[in-house]
């Protein structure tokens, strides 16, 4: 024991260890209400574990190659095949790739819904916002890059038509698309950019940004379900937040039963419904790419569909597509300006009016109808569904300024409640 | 010198290392950049493809590989080259004033004078790039909508074409498919990809 805690002594000389332990776990103060929604944070940090670690090994045995092997079959769809067949537990590294994948999203969404409902983002924590931000962007292209990989129908039409988008900038689009393709059409230099991307740059960049995300809500403190700063009250001989307990143990200990309820819905996904019936993995993926052949119905998978919709709500104005693709840029954009956007004097839905919870509502609900009708084919009705929830989602953000200072808030405690 | 006063030799130095410095950090960026571009091979690839239509038959349609796109080749019968007129009105490039084809195939059926019943196409949508599908034949259905006059359908985003690739009003496509150059080197023999002297 004595010699472990010199052992301690002598790193902690040379490198702030224990420094570094109590200032973000033992030493970090968060407020005591935490509930249900403050899952969603760790929960994304434990999926990108996952992530990174089923990613590694799936690169042993993935090779990123376009040309047609002896039986005339994509390599790189071959080798996905190959993992799912002849790799020892590949199906289930795979399984819990593909899987992951979509789960980060619906963890993330929850997060970010969190954020929403409990004003996370506004004053002091507009960084951590806009580092998520970032971060919600960089998953969107790791995602992406990544789908393009197995080489099936969808990989192939789904990046045809992302790729496409870039082609739709006035002027230099068409130069821009070749750049990014390193073709004139989608083909291997594609796949092995993508693959270099995926694996190697993105989770680089990923990792940056939520180690940025953590510095900074570290450094101005977790905000909370009454959206009261906790630092406001201290006790005034030990400084600690009178609202305030160690995040370790008392939040990493019930983040563990975060994480073995999520382990357990994740398990039944993966184990029962891997493909959850068409929406985490495409049937038309198990098809090699066609460059001759467009599947009769393309949809992005679920995560995208929401934005995708608002590009297809907007029609083509002076021979050009790019307004939808502005429009559906800038319903990205525009999440990174909600700090400043949001005017009202409390941070938490329960002491906001009836005007924003309205708000937030139609927000919510065009989102998912959105979502929904992004997966389907177009009809003149659902397009016109579309073009009014486009006009619900923007409307939000526009007008937040607005009625987020008309609107009657109720006073804030002074401390947390229950 | 007091605190206060700047040693503008010192500072301009700064300055002109600064700069200079950027300088290189961007032009050691291009090297980077520039390799994203397509290489010298498949710069290559765009070579011509020859297609034989002997075996093609009126009303029918095949598909070749050029420059990694799919290229149609439809030989269109006599009451297709009629339904071209008939739709014009609902066109919204009818006369393919801002649309991307040969100078030779800037007219009525897109297609050479020499054989106006071929017509060459990228099988290309111009919104974002899907394929098409088939709807040839004038029969109507929920996709086409009313009076069909034969076609092509874009199953991604719902464009129409008619039977000389132009596009329908109301598509998320904003212009008609391109006609790729081509050639006919004999009567059953196109070269796709080059541009001819005299089609």
């Amino acid at each position: 024991m004595q010699m472990l805690k010199q052992l301690l002594g002598w790193v902690d000389d040379r490198f702030p260890l224990t420094a570094t332990w109590k200032e973000h776990l033992s030493e970090y103060y968060a407020p005591k209400n935490f509930n249900f929604w403050y899952f969603f944070g760790s929960l994304a940090l434990l999926v990108l574990v996952l992530q990174l670690v089923t990613g590694i090994f799936l690169t042993m045995h993935y090779k990123p190659d376009a040309s047609l092997n002896a039986a005339g079959v994509p390599v790189a769809f071959a080798s996905v095949e190959y993992i799912m067949r002849d790799v020892d537990w590949g199906w289930l590294i795979r399984y819990l790739h593909a899987t992951g994948a979509s789960m980060f999203f619906v963890v993330v969404y929850l997060h970010m819904f969190r954020g929403l409902i409990y004003g996370s983002y506004q004053k002091p924590r507009e960084l951590i916002w806009i580092f998520g931000c970032f971060i919600y962007v960089a998953l969107m292209a790791e995602a992406f890059m990544g789908y393009l990989l197995p080489w099936g129908q969808m990989s192939f039409w789904g990046a045809q038509v992302i790729v496409n988008l870039f082609t739709a900038i006035p002027f230099v689009g068409e130069e821009i698309g070749i750049w990014i393709r390193g073709d004139y059409v989608i083909s291997d230099a594609t796949l092995t950019r993508f693959f270099a991307f995926h694996v190697a740059a993105v989770p680089l960049v990923l990792l940056g940004l939520v180690v940025m995300h953590l510095v900074a809500l570290h450094e101005v403190g977790s905000n909370n379900p009454d959206g009261v700063e906790i630092k406001k009250l201290k006790d005034p001989v030990t400084h600690i937040p009178l609202d305030g307990i160690p995040f370790h143990p008392y939040y990493t200990v019930k983040d563990i039963l975060g994480v073995a309820v999520f382990l357990i819905v994740f398990s039944v996904i993966m184990f029962f419904t891997p493909e959850m019936g068409g929406y985490f993995l495409e049937a038309n993926n198990f098809v090699p790419a066609d460059p001759f052949k467009t599947p009769q119905h393309i949809a992005p998978l679920w995560y995208f569909t929401a934005y995708y919709s608002i590009l297809r709500a907007v029609p083509p104005m002076f021979d050009s597509q790019f307004p939808g693709v502005i429009a559906m840029g800038m319903a990205i954009v525009v999440l990174f300006l909600l700090p400043w956007l949001d005017k009202s004097p409390v941070k938490s839905i329960r002491y906001r009016g009836p005007i924003y919870k309205w708000a937030l509502t139609l927000f919510i609900v065009s989102f998912l109808i959105l979502s929904y009708l992004g997966t389907l084919s177009t009809t003149s009705g659902r397009t016109l569904v579309a073009q009014i929830c486009s006009v619900i989602y923007f409307a939000f953000f526009i007008l937040m300024p607005w009625y987020t200072r008309m609107d009657k808030t109720k006073p804030e405690p002074e401390r947390v409640t229950a | 010198m007091s605190k206060n006063e700047v040693n503008r030799t010192r500072r301009n130095l700064i300055l002109a290392t600064s700069a200079f410095g950027g300088a290189g950090m961007a032009a050691a960026a291009w090297p980077f950049i520039a390799s994203m571009s397509p290489s010298d091979k498949a710069r290559g690839l765009g070579a011509p493809v020859e297609v034989d239509i002997t075996t093609l038959e009126p009303g029918a349609k095949v598909v070749v590989k050029w420059r990694g796109q799919p290229v149609w080749v439809v030989y269109r019968t006599k009451e297709m080259m009629d339904g071209l007129a008939k739709v014009k009105d609902q066109l919204i490039d009818p006369d393919s004033k801002s649309s991307k084809q040969p100078a030779y195939a800037k007219n009525a059926q897109r297609a050479t004078e020499k054989r106006p019943e071929i017509l060459v196409l990228v099988g290309l949508c111009t919104h974002l790039g899907c394929s098409p599908s088939d709807k040839l034949k004038a029969v109507s259905d929920s996709e086409t909508g009313a009076d069909w006059q034969g076609g092509f359908y874009c199953p991604c985003h719902g464009s129409r074409f008619d039977l000389a690739g132009r596009v329908y009003k109301g598509s998320p496509a904003p212009i008609n498919l391109p006609v790729p150059p081509y050639t006919f080197l004999s009567d059953k023999r196109i070269l796709i990809g080059e541009e001819s002297k005299g089609a």
